[in-house]
């Protein structure tokens, strides 16, 4: 019952947010919301369905560019286009997965091959003539158009979008949690041994987490293309998104609902906090943001393996997964 | 056809090099069975210290190597047992988790330190080339490549003929008789882990003196030390060396024949293929 | 190491104040002007592009001064964007949300690509100093302003220099070969090369185009495939630390062409260039737009240049100078015709700039309906004694052109 009261209020507020806050702040909380909604995707596949998909970027880039493509070449809108984009991402993590399974690619070596894969659709997409290749590919930008099909409009829109989506894959995954599908996916983290004796088809089961997984991620990687207007291969596909994709659910709490959620307003907060302090002292030091989010990465695997939501959920006696 | 073995050449050359960074991230794998992710990051750290030490000193890093190999051997050694340790029996992506953190400190801290502009080493011979015949072979790598055998093979001996080496590998095959024994594996491990990091921070040195030392290298290092590993074989030592003469072959002629900005692209292709079809690698045990 | 950036408040505070100071001085009528005009600008001085960023930095530094003798008054925020493509784009939108009325930037195309996008949807315009990749300027945008070349009219002007330098010397290659980085400003140039070479009637065969990653340390293979070509001329586009390590290759492999010429593109000119080759870095070729030295407003730049920065080198930063301060200048002489700070004045006022009094060498400063500034032409400059030198056109050379460049033998680093 708390657990609703808070997740409600803390809704209510960012709801209300752009009322109170000036753009910058507002490009801040698009920011943590793009990123708790891509940890809450990750999170399916590896907090729920026990993958370490350490290529999460790949689904991101795909979603991304397909979608992107659609709309300058054929005016699809984004909302339309997002299907199509979905549906490839959806089919390459199905593909990387089922690989993996068949030959039976387990732990570290699986998300090494998730590793080699995002790795190798960026070199392919870097050599994409069609798509802009290295140089990039650009939205066309129209003044003046608003359309929430079309994903085009000020960032209010984007934002509520962003809060709209982080607020729909909380609430699937939670969803998700208390179907069958959901107690096989616990029970495979657990033990997948165990659970394949008691009769869960854990090949199913995990091919059902990435499909949800890798279809969630697109859509945020569809987002990511009309917020920006702008990708390249170089920066959506890279090993460096997708760790930072995984930073804000292992420190929020791999296997929790609310963890990733957590996790990006902490880490994003501290990262411009250490911004802005730095920019106060009037010192450049590149790295020092990153240098402080290892320090919290350590800290936390250390002494809060679990993530900082448990921590936080037992303080404000909030029930299990909350 | 001179430009064939000239580019076979070369990457060979620089493939033995890669094959000892590799060697690194085998020992440690093949003892401790913790997987170093934080490999690249080591290994441009000990780039940075070559650099330092060049610049400052005026020092040829194939003579400072093994100051920086003693200095990561300590490093590697103070990870494995203060940081390392508790996490050995735990689930596989805490360890990673760990060493992940352990990595993006260290590649910030080195931005922060030293900025993110590349670091050159110079040496007097960098423009030189021996001719063999028809090839002409890099000077800086012929060297490079010398002192990788070198290494290479002193490990190789210190794993067969000392007593240590013996006991490190009696961890390794069975542990369980390895404590039975009354071996101290506590010790045995951060020595191993000291080792791999050593190995690492050799195979830093020699490569500052075909890269420019810079942060954004570590991810890319930590990649292609997996990518050799992986085809070599986690856990054997020719296996490494082999892999790595394999990718640095593969990548110079991929290159070669098609467009240079695809060939790691190879690599890759080459990383998941063995990863499907035959996951222990070409020379490795299966696990 | 830590490096203070100008953007914090002692340093705004300051510059303001100097120009304040400035303004009493008897240039009095600067004081019945509008208030200071804020510019933000974006540069990558750190990253790979670092070399030229911090080139272009020093121009940024000198320019409050410069412009406020002029009678312009500025206040700068300058920022880094690590020649990283999102952080231009955020770091654009951070500038204009702390009240930037124009931006300046940003040397790399793709950067600039992203910050035009956010400085059309914002309505502020950006008046880019260095950017060559031609689809900045042909999107429609109404807030963006360029003046610097396209890569179009780089390679036109470059290949054309080419021509005239084969006839000055009296020698030709036989067949050239094109390598270049990888990336949007190489990928432009090798578009233009493309559509150009066979229409421009030059007198060598080009046998091949090689692409590289630019940020890539291992270039043997790429110089290889330019010595199996047997091509006797090499076009390059380069960008950074890779015009180091590719002319280094070429002396291992002991390649030797005639010629190494750059339509173009940075690199060769850095002073990085010349501490890391030595000896080697002389006679490489970069045809590009450079300044006037004799006209006056040059010399007060490169008089304050060498006040603020002694051991530097005017002659070899002038080119990032002189664009960088150029863009500033655009933009302060149409916040003063506009008579406003309001972002949409002035850029209602760049488009009608008219500018006949700069640094580069070229026509007067205007921009077309695009916001292109089409008066720019291009010089060839050689590195003789480590220092980049004009050896044509013939009116604006200070020395003779050596061509074909002597071997490495007997060179030294």
């Amino acid at each position: 019952m708390r657990a609703r009261l808070l997740l409600g209020g803390l809704f209510a507020l960012l709801v209300l947010a752009p009322l109170g806050v000036g753009a910058y702040p507002l490009a801040v909380l698009i920011l943590i919301l793009h990123y708790a909604y891509l940890g809450i995707a990750w999170n399916v596949m590896m907090g729920f369905a026990g993958l370490l998909s350490l290529g999460h970027a790949l689904y991101v880039g795909l979603g991304a560019y397909v979608a992107a493509a659609l709309y300058a070449s054929f005016g699809v809108p984004a909302l339309i286009g997002a299907i199509p984009a979905a549906i490839v991402a959806t089919l390459a993590g199905l593909a990387i997965g089922a690989l993996g399974f068949r030959f039976r690619v387990n732990g570290v070596y699986f998300a090494l091959l998730t590793i080699a894969f995002a790795e190798f659709t960026r070199i392919l997409f870097d050599h994409m003539e069609w798509t802009g290749g290295s140089s990039g590919f650009f939205l066309p930008v129209e003044h003046g158009q608003v359309s929430l099909v079309a994903l085009r409009g000020p960032p209010v829109l984007f934002y509520y979008v962003a809060l709209g989506l982080a607020a729909a894959a909380f609430l699937l995954a939670r969803g998700l949690m208390r179907t069958r599908l959901g107690y096989a996916w616990l029970a495979i983290r657990e033990d997948p041994e165990a659970a394949a004796a008691a009769g869960v088809d854990v090949f199913r089961a995990r091919m059902a987490a990435v499909a949800v997984s890798s279809a969630l991620t697109s859509l945020g990687g569809v987002f990511y293309a009309f917020y920006y207007n702008n990708m390249y291969p170089e920066q959506i596909f890279s090993m460096a998104r997708s760790i930072e994709i995984i930073l804000a659910p292992i420190i929020g709490g791999m296997g929790t609902l609310f963890g990733p959620v957590l996790g990006s307003f902490v880490l994003t907060l501290l990262g411009e906090g250490t911004t802005a302090l730095l920019e106060h002292l009037g010192l450049a030091a590149p790295g020092a943001k990153q240098v402080i989010y290892g320090v919290a990465l350590l800290v936390i695997v250390m002494l809060k393996p679990a993530g900082l939501w448990p921590w936080l959920a037992q303080r404000l006696r909030i029930g299990r997964d909350g | 056809m001179a430009v064939y073995l000239d580019i076979l050449a070369s990457g060979v050359l620089t493939g033995l090099v890669y094959g000892l960074m590799a060697l690194g991230l085998s020992v440690i794998f093949g003892v401790v069975r913790v997987v170093n992710f934080a490999h690249g990051e080591l290994t441009v750290a000990a780039m940075y210290m070559a650099w330092v030490l060049a610049s400052t000193l005026g020092a040829d890093p194939l003579l400072t190597l093994p100051v920086i190999a003693a200095a990561l051997f300590a490093v590697g050694y103070a990870l494995q047992r203060f940081l390392v340790e508790p996490f050995i029996g735990r689930p596989e992506h805490e360890q990673f988790m760990l060493l992940l953190a352990v990595a993006i400190i260290v590649l910030n801290g080195l931005l922060l330190v030293f900025g993110p502009d590349a670091r050159h080493v110079k040496v007097d011979y960098a423009y030189d080339s021996f001719e063999l015949g028809p090839m002409l072979l890099d000077t800086v790598r012929v060297y490079a490549a010398a002192a990788a055998i070198v290494l290479a093979g002193g490990l190789y001996l210190f794993f067969r003929f000392t007593d240590l080496g013996t006991a490190i590998r009696a961890c390794a095959d069975n542990l369980l008789g390895a404590q039975v024994v009354g071996l101290d594996v506590r010790r045995l491990y951060a020595l191993t882990f000291g080792l791999g990091c050593a190995l690492v921070g050799a195979s830093g040195t020699l490569l500052v003196l075909m890269r420019d030392a810079t942060p954004q290298l570590a991810i890319q290092l930590t990649l292609m030390a997996f990518i050799v590993v992986i085809i070599g074989g986690l856990g054997s030592m020719a296996g490494a060396l082999v892999g790595g003469v394999l990718i640095g072959v593969s990548e110079a002629l991929a290159g070669f024949l098609l467009t240079p900005s695809l060939k790691s692209l190879f690599s890759y292709g080459l990383l998941i293929l063995v990863l499907l079809l035959r996951p222990e690698g070409l020379m490795g045990r299966r696990a | 190491m830590t490096q203070r950036i100008r953007s914090s408040r002692r340093q705004l505070i300051q510059g303001a104040a100097a120009a304040g100071l400035a303004a009493t001085l008897p240039l009095g009528a600067a004081r019945a002007q509008a208030p200071a005009l804020k510019i933000g600008v974006i540069l990558p001085r750190s990253g790979y592009l670092a070399p030229a960023g911090q080139s272009c930095q020093r121009g940024v530094d000198i320019a409050p001064q410069v412009l406020s003798d002029l009678g312009h008054r500025v206040e700068v925020v300058s920022v880094d964007f690590e020649s990283n493509v999102d952080l231009a784009r955020t770091q654009a939108e951070k500038l204009i949300a702390d009240g930037a009325q124009v931006l300046v930037g940003a040397f790399d195309s793709g950067g600039t690509s992203a910050i035009a996008q956010v400085c059309e949807q914002k309505a502020v315009p950006l008046v880019i100093n260095v950017a060559a990749a031609p689809q900045i300027t042909e999107q429609g945008f109404k807030y963006v302003f360029r003046n610097f070349p396209t890569s179009v009219m780089l390679v036109r002007n470059g290949l054309s220099l080419m021509k005239e330098m084969f006839k000055a010397t009296n020698v030709t290659p036989k067949s050239g070969i094109f390598i270049h980085a990888n990336d949007t400003f190489g990928q432009a140039n090798r578009g233009a090369i493309d559509r150009l070479f066979p229409t421009l009637d030059m007198p060598f065969k080009l046998v091949d185009s090689i692409a590289y990653d630019p940020k890539a340390q291992d270039l043997s293979v790429e110089v290889a495939k330019c010595k199996a070509s047997g091509a006797d001329f090499v076009i390059v586009t380069t960008r950074a630390g890779d015009a180091i390590r590719l002319i280094r290759e070429m002396v291992k492999q002991r390649y030797e062409p005639k010629g190494i010429v750059s339509p173009g593109s940075p690199g060769m000119y850095d002073q990085e260039f010349y501490d890391g080759l030595g000896g080697y870095s002389d006679y490489t070729i970069t045809n590009l737009p450079w300044p006037n030295f004799n006209a006056p407003i040059t010399k007060r730049l490169g008089d304050a240049f060498a006040k603020r920065f002694p051991q530097g080198r005017f002659g070899v930063d002038a080119f990032n100078v002189g664009f960088t301060f150029e863009a500033m200048l655009v933009a302060a002489d149409a916040a003063k015709r506009a008579g406003s700070r309001d972002p949409r004045a002035i850029a209602e006022a760049l488009r009608s700039t008219d500018i006949a009094d700069h640094v580069m060498t070229g026509g007067t400063i205007t921009f077309d309906a695009k916001g292109q500034n089409n008066n720019i032409g291009s010089a060839t400059v050689q590195n003789l004694k480590k220092t980049p030198t004009v050896v044509l056109p013939r009116e604006a050379a200070t020395a003779k052109p050596v061509f074909p460049m002597p071997g490495w033998r007997g060179r030294s680093a």
